[in-house]
């Protein structure tokens, strides 16, 4: 009877542990793991990539048909058409060419419809309307003033929306699992497992942190070998920034020694040159955020709004979807350059 | 039965309990002298589970070690809403984080850290009070307390984590989570922080003695067990009368090394190894933010942190560049 009990507590726990050791094997990654040294001898400053979930990512990140570009010259579409805010300037044919490419970029399914009242092309009756001349706008801005992150590549709808009426990789205030509140423990933002937090128990709130307002402050290591006084930021806001740094790594598929030297990561000196690029990268989602995105809560209906109430937001995933370079810096402005300008 | 004679035997002896030497008279708990055999037990061990000695620490140990992990463990539980399924789900991630960094040293509410402030207190006196019983109980069997010392070695440097440097700073928030993910990312996080806890020097010395326990536990098991044909079983024996097995080990490292620990003094090794492994950690833990803010710039200041050939032309900080 009891070497019964025995045999059944052993067999239970021997297949419980055998469960998990499967499930633990799932969650990683399986070989090959391709390794490029990228610094200097020792350092172990190396690149990691896995050819076979590269693959994957790569067919997922194909950049669209080019349709040309239609010539110059004719009536602007600011006289053409009415209620023509932002690309008046245009002609008519480009402006069309324009409408079109958005419309396969956004809505390919439901065509001009999507954002326009069929019956009367120049009403702003619908909402999408009027996100998508603030979209217009942001993307002006972005290829206007941030050539120091996008380049002469720059960046058009499809860089975020690639046939979606909604970027995939938008991010929205994490609640989680609602906690008790009262007199129990705050959770203060971290230790759940969370899509921000790339499934660490880092705080969820480091988007919301960082990610909103211009000159959040990101570093937290000192610049002087001993103690000032008083000594801040402590660990806990170094939890914050690190966990930014895990959604940027995820976002673009590096891990921390493609923009850092893991020895001294404030170092500028010992850095890799991406470093700046991504420094400028975080300035322009901070901007992007607060002047463009959160600004568009009121325009939206609630089923487009977070479940906190707020608009989505933008981080670096949303427009590299896990590539170093957005759909590996095919350049988005060739067939548009107008959207490379800022118009009014 | 020819496996028993080697004291490392798989063979299991059921006899009469050992109830151990006689209790000095006049105390108050006496011992219970109930014990059992398991088979299990006796598989890794000895087969002999009791007689345990609860004792007035012991029991006062282990309740406040309950309260400790009740708070901890409900304090959890509320952090998921009370939803079992969660509480299991995430159990690895969730916490009893320390109060923010704008309540310093004060006793803040209890939902914005006063149950880790009170969870905190209630798992120091477990600690303290289960380290007394361990002083008392070796006390009692006439034993020395090297037990008691070596955990008090552990002991110093969770009070380091815990306690003496989130004060010496000046703030509760500097002191550890309680949770499984969440205290290995503070430990990330720390060391990110405080500029790279590799260029501590007292960080590599802690890592030395883990790394060198490990190396000579592997050593002196696997030695013992090789002369055990020998009698080397009978360790303690050998030191006073030194026999066969003895000197074969010993020769065994002076052929491959050129120099053998004793029987006695690998016992001396691997306790210092052991003991100062936390010791020294918790130097380099009491050190970091107190008196060095960056290891790395402290490790560039001292000299032993190199510099490197440059492979990329570096960029300056574009902040700098851009006033801002």
């Amino acid at each position: 009877m009891l070497d019964g009990i025995k045999l059944g507590v052993g067999g239970v726990a021997i297949v419980a542990a055998f469960l998990l050791g499967v499930a633990f094997f799932l969650s990683w990654e399986r070989p090959p793991i391709e390794s490029e040294q990228i610094g200097y001898d020792g350092v172990g400053m190396v690149t990691h990539t896995n050819p076979r979930i590269d693959a994957e990512l790569q067919a997922r990140n194909e950049p669209p048909i080019s349709m040309g570009r239609m010539p110059p010259g004719g009536q602007p579409a600011g006289e053409v058409y009415e209620n023509v805010q932002v690309l008046g300037s245009l002609s008519e044919d480009q402006f069309n060419q324009l409408m079109v490419s958005i419309t396969n970029w956004v809505s390919p399914d439901e065509g001009c419809a999507y954002c326009h009242n069929v019956e009367n092309m120049a009403s702003d009756e619908v909402y999408t309307k009027i996100v998508s001349r603030r979209m217009i706008q942001m993307t002006q801005h972005i290829n206007a003033n941030y050539e120091s992150h996008v380049g002469q590549t720059g960046v058009n709808c499809y860089t975020c929306h690639r046939g979606n009426h909604v970027p995939e990789y938008l991010w929205v205030e994490e609640d989680g699992v609602d906690p008790a509140k009262g007199m129990t423990a705050d959770r203060q933002g971290q230790n759940l497992a969370t899509e921000i937090a790339v499934y660490s128990s880092l705080p969820y709130t480091a988007l919301e942190d960082l990610l909103t307002q211009p000159g959040a402050q990101i570093r937290v290591q000192e610049g002087q070998a001993l103690p000032t006084v008083p000594l801040e930021p402590g660990t806990k806001k170094t939890e914050v920034t690190y966990s930014l740094m895990m959604n940027m790594s995820d976002g673009l598929g590096v891990n921390c020694t493609y923009c850092h030297n893991s020895r001294s990561w404030a170092d500028w000196e010992q850095s890799p040159p991406a470093r700046a690029t991504a420094w400028h990268g975080i300035q322009m989602a901070q901007d992007v955020n607060a002047n463009y995105l959160i600004p568009l809560q009121s325009a939206l209906p609630a089923h487009r709004l977070g479940p906190a109430g707020d608009a989505p937001k933008a981080s670096c995933a949303t427009c590299h979807q896990g590539l170093p370079l957005p759909m590996n810096g095919a350049p988005m402005l060739e067939d548009h350059p107008e959207l490379g300008r800022v118009m009014e | 039965m020819a496996e028993y004679q080697n004291i490392f035997t798989r063979v299991q002896v059921h006899g009469n309990p050992d109830l151990g030497v006689p209790l000095p008279k006049g105390g108050v708990w006496t011992r219970n002298n109930k014990t059992r055999l398991s088979y299990l037990a006796g598989k890794i061990g000895d087969a002999q589970v009791g007689p345990f000695y609860l004792g007035f620490l012991g029991l006062a140990s282990i309740v406040c070690g309950v309260i400790a992990i009740e708070i901890i463990g409900l304090n959890m539980w509320a952090s998921v809403g009370w939803d079992p399924i969660e509480f299991v789900r995430q159990l690895f991630w969730l916490a009893l984080e320390p109060p923010k960094a704008e309540y310093g040293l004060s006793f803040p509410p209890l939902a914005e850290g006063g149950w880790w402030l009170m969870a905190g207190f209630f798992l120091t006196v477990s600690i303290l009070l289960w380290w007394l019983r361990m002083y008392t109980r070796a006390r009692a069997l006439g034993m020395g307390t090297h037990v008691a010392w070596a955990f008090a070695a552990a002991i110093w440097l969770y009070l380091v984590l815990g306690l003496i440097r989130p004060v010496l700073m000046g703030s509760w928030s500097e002191a550890v989570p309680f949770g499984i993910f969440p205290h290995l990312d503070w430990t990330a996080a720390f060391s990110i922080r405080y500029g790279n806890l590799f260029y501590n020097p007292f960080h590599m010395l802690s890592i030395v003695f883990l790394y060198g326990s490990a190396l000579l536990f592997a050593m002196h098991g696997a030695t013992i067990l090789a002369v055990s044909r020998f009698g080397g079983d009978r360790e303690i024996e050998q030191i006073v009368d030194r026999g066969t097995a003895s000197e074969r080990a010993a020769l065994f490292w002076r052929w491959t090394m050129g120099f053998n620990a004793t029987m006695e003094s690998i016992h001396r090794w691997a306790w210092w190894f052991a003991v100062l492994c936390p010791l020294t950690g918790g130097i380099g833990i009491l050190l970091t933010g107190t008196v060095v803010d960056n290891w790395y710039l402290w490790g560039v200041k001292h000299g032993i942190a190199p510099a490197y050939p440059e492979v990329w032309t570096p960029v300056p900080d574009p902040a700098m560049s851009n006033g801002s």
